[in-house]
């Protein structure tokens, strides 16, 4: 049963068709890869998934009730998270304090109500180890790694009953064993019956742990097909155009 | 014996007490004891109750005024005009009591002035973009001429008929003999501990200072954070001028000339970070307290009183070094 379904999705900006007729489904408990050149319309796909923008034409659908958003918040509070490329972290808080950014835990009566630092560490501590990540949840996010920083912006996602998760370029700058970390932290989040759109550059990773690509060119999607059935050298064909669809 | 995933997660890194050696204020604060030993045993007059009570007071006025400037340094920013806010705010408690109005009048045009100034520097820094050095540094001189304006330039020294009322307010020692201004420091720096400490809003203040950007996309409301905090400022300043006000018993348009750089010596020597992100309410005091120590040993030790712009330029660039130092240790 599909989470997430968009028909014939169009975006343009001006003269500039950015998405053009874009029609997908994503499904519970799978890892889609979303691959493309840049400019090929994937952030403007995301960012309209994310609620930064509204679509020109076409519809989404979340478990089958029409989705318009007007703003992030409101994808937040349908079950979209975003896991941006810069992560968005503080480095100056702790990695509990991070998670829990902008939807703190409080406790207390009325107007007085003072932060629930035991709680956000328990449960914190508690997501972090769903994820099988050696994080700390007292500790500093300046002292991370960049697998653990991961974690942590993963870990956001985690707070709320979030049925989609959508990660921008996750391994772009990060070393290798660290990548082999965060794809570990995105197979836990689809274990967790979450829908995970990874957004990447990088065949290998892709091809690592996503169950499908969906391939976009100049705004246009042009292959949608399960990874067993794939070949990084196809995929790199349509992202260039050499294949011209599938 | 293996470490389970669980162990490594609940495991803490630092202990209170490596903690506290690993924070400048705890080494401040041992500067400060250090000095007060040193002058107890050098000079006659330090350690008198006399002189103790003139430190503790003169403390409060840069500690007020540096608890409120805490707020926007640890987000970031810098607020240039709290000397001249003070300056203008004890003007106009000056002048409406003069005019024959009583003190809750006086104190409430007194901070409506101040609230306005700092929301008028938060509106322009937070939603029109510009620099909060600019901002301010204009406010600066605005709000130093209205005080002129407002006096005619002339030094007000009667209140009115609640004369008594304010320099009792200002002068007095309610309780234990302690002066009223070191009062209302203890409280002052006890809410603003606990807003930092214990509030969301606190918790989002220090976010911005970390990252602004990560604190917008995650939904914290930065910019009604920001022109709060240059309130927040502004607010301590003008009640740091009514009580100085009725300390002193006269303002001049001069009061509060330069303060801006004594509060935030004393803000980052107490271990706020100019870049944001850092900074405690114990901090700012400790730092103001260390000022005052080295202001008042000065005359103790017999030191021409034109030095006292050397020593508190070094305490500047002293502060700054320390927080250099700890970047550098830092990117090691």
């Amino acid at each position: 049963m599909s989470v997430l379904e968009l028909a014939n999705i169009s975006k343009h900006f001006g003269a500039i068709q950015a998405v053009n007729d874009v029609s997908l489904s994503i499904e519970a408990g799978q890892v889609v890869g979303l691959m493309g050149d840049n400019g090929a319309g994937k952030s403007t796909l995301v960012k309209m998934i994310a609620g930064n923008f509204r679509p020109s034409h076409g519809t989404m659908q979340m478990d089958g009730k029409e989705l318009i958003l007007h703003k992030p918040v409101e994808a937040r509070q349908h079950g979209i998270e975003i896991v941006h490329q810069d992560l968005a972290l503080c480095n100056n808080l702790t990695a509990a304090a991070n998670v829990y950014l902008g939807r703190e835990l409080r406790r207390g009566v009325g107007p007085f109500r003072i932060l629930d630092y035991a709680s956000m560490y328990k449960r914190a501590g508690q997501i972090f180890a769903v994820l099988k990540s050696e994080t700390r949840p007292r500790d500093l996010v300046k002292q991370m790694s960049g697998g653990q920083r991961q974690a942590v912006a993963i870990a956001r996602t985690m707070l709320s009953q979030a049925k989609i998760v959508l990660m921008d370029e996750p391994t772009a700058a990060i070393s290798v064993r660290q990548v082999a970390e965060v794809l570990n932290l995105i197979r836990h989040l689809r274990d967790q019956g979450i829908a995970v759109v990874l957004i990447s550059h990088r065949m290998p990773d892709v091809f690592d742990v996503a169950d499908r690509v969906i391939v976009m060119r100049r705004g246009r999607k042009v292959a949608d097909k399960t990874i067993a059935s794939s070949s990084p050298e196809e995929v790199t064909g349509l992202i260039t155009g050499a294949i011209e669809q599938v | 014996m293996a470490v389970t995933l669980d162990q490594t997660i609940a495991q803490k890194q630092h202990t209170l007490l490596t903690r506290v050696f690993a924070s400048q204020t705890f080494w401040v604060v041992i500067a400060v004891i250090l000095a007060c030993l040193f002058l107890s045993v050098a000079t006659d007059s330090f350690a008198t109750s006399k002189n103790l009570y003139n430190i503790t007071r003169n403390v409060t006025f840069v500690a007020i005024v540096a608890l409120g400037m805490t707020f926007v340094i640890i987000t970031g920013g810098i607020d240039l005009s709290v000397g001249s806010v003070l300056c203008l705010c004890s003007m106009v408690l000056a002048v409406t009591m003069h005019a024959g109005y009583g003190i809750e009048v006086g104190i409430a045009a007194a901070i409506a002035t101040a609230l306005i100034i700092g929301a008028f520097n938060g509106i322009l820094i937070a939603y029109l973009g510009f620099p909060p050095f600019v901002v301010t540094l204009g406010m600066l001189s605005i709000a130093r001429s209205l005080a002129m304006v407002a006096s005619n330039n002339t030094v007000v020294f009667q209140f009115g008929p609640d004369h008594d009322k304010l320099l009792a307010l200002g002068g007095g020692a309610w309780v234990f003999g302690i002066a009223n201004p070191v009062l209302y420091t203890i409280l002052l720096a006890l809410i603003t501990g606990f807003v930092l400490r214990w509030t969301k809003f606190g918790r989002h203040i220090f976010a911005i200072g970390g990252n602004e950007h990560a604190a917008t996309l995650t939904g914290v409301p930065v910019r009604q954070i920001k022109v709060a905090v240059y309130m927040i400022s502004a607010l301590a300043a003008g009640l740091a001028g009514i009580i100085q006000t009725g300390w002193l018993g006269a303002v001049t348009t001069n009061l509060g000339n330069g303060m801006e750089l004594q509060v935030i010596a004393a803000t980052v020597i107490g271990g706020a970070n100019l870049a944001g992100g850092m900074g405690t309410a114990f901090g700012a005091v400790v730092g103001a307290a260390l000022i005052e120590v080295i202001r008042n040993s000065l005359g103790l030790l017999g030191i021409n009183a034109f030095w006292q712009g050397v020593f508190i330029g070094g305490a500047i660039l002293l502060a700054v070094l320390f927080d250099r130092l700890r970047n550098f240790r830092r990117n090691e």
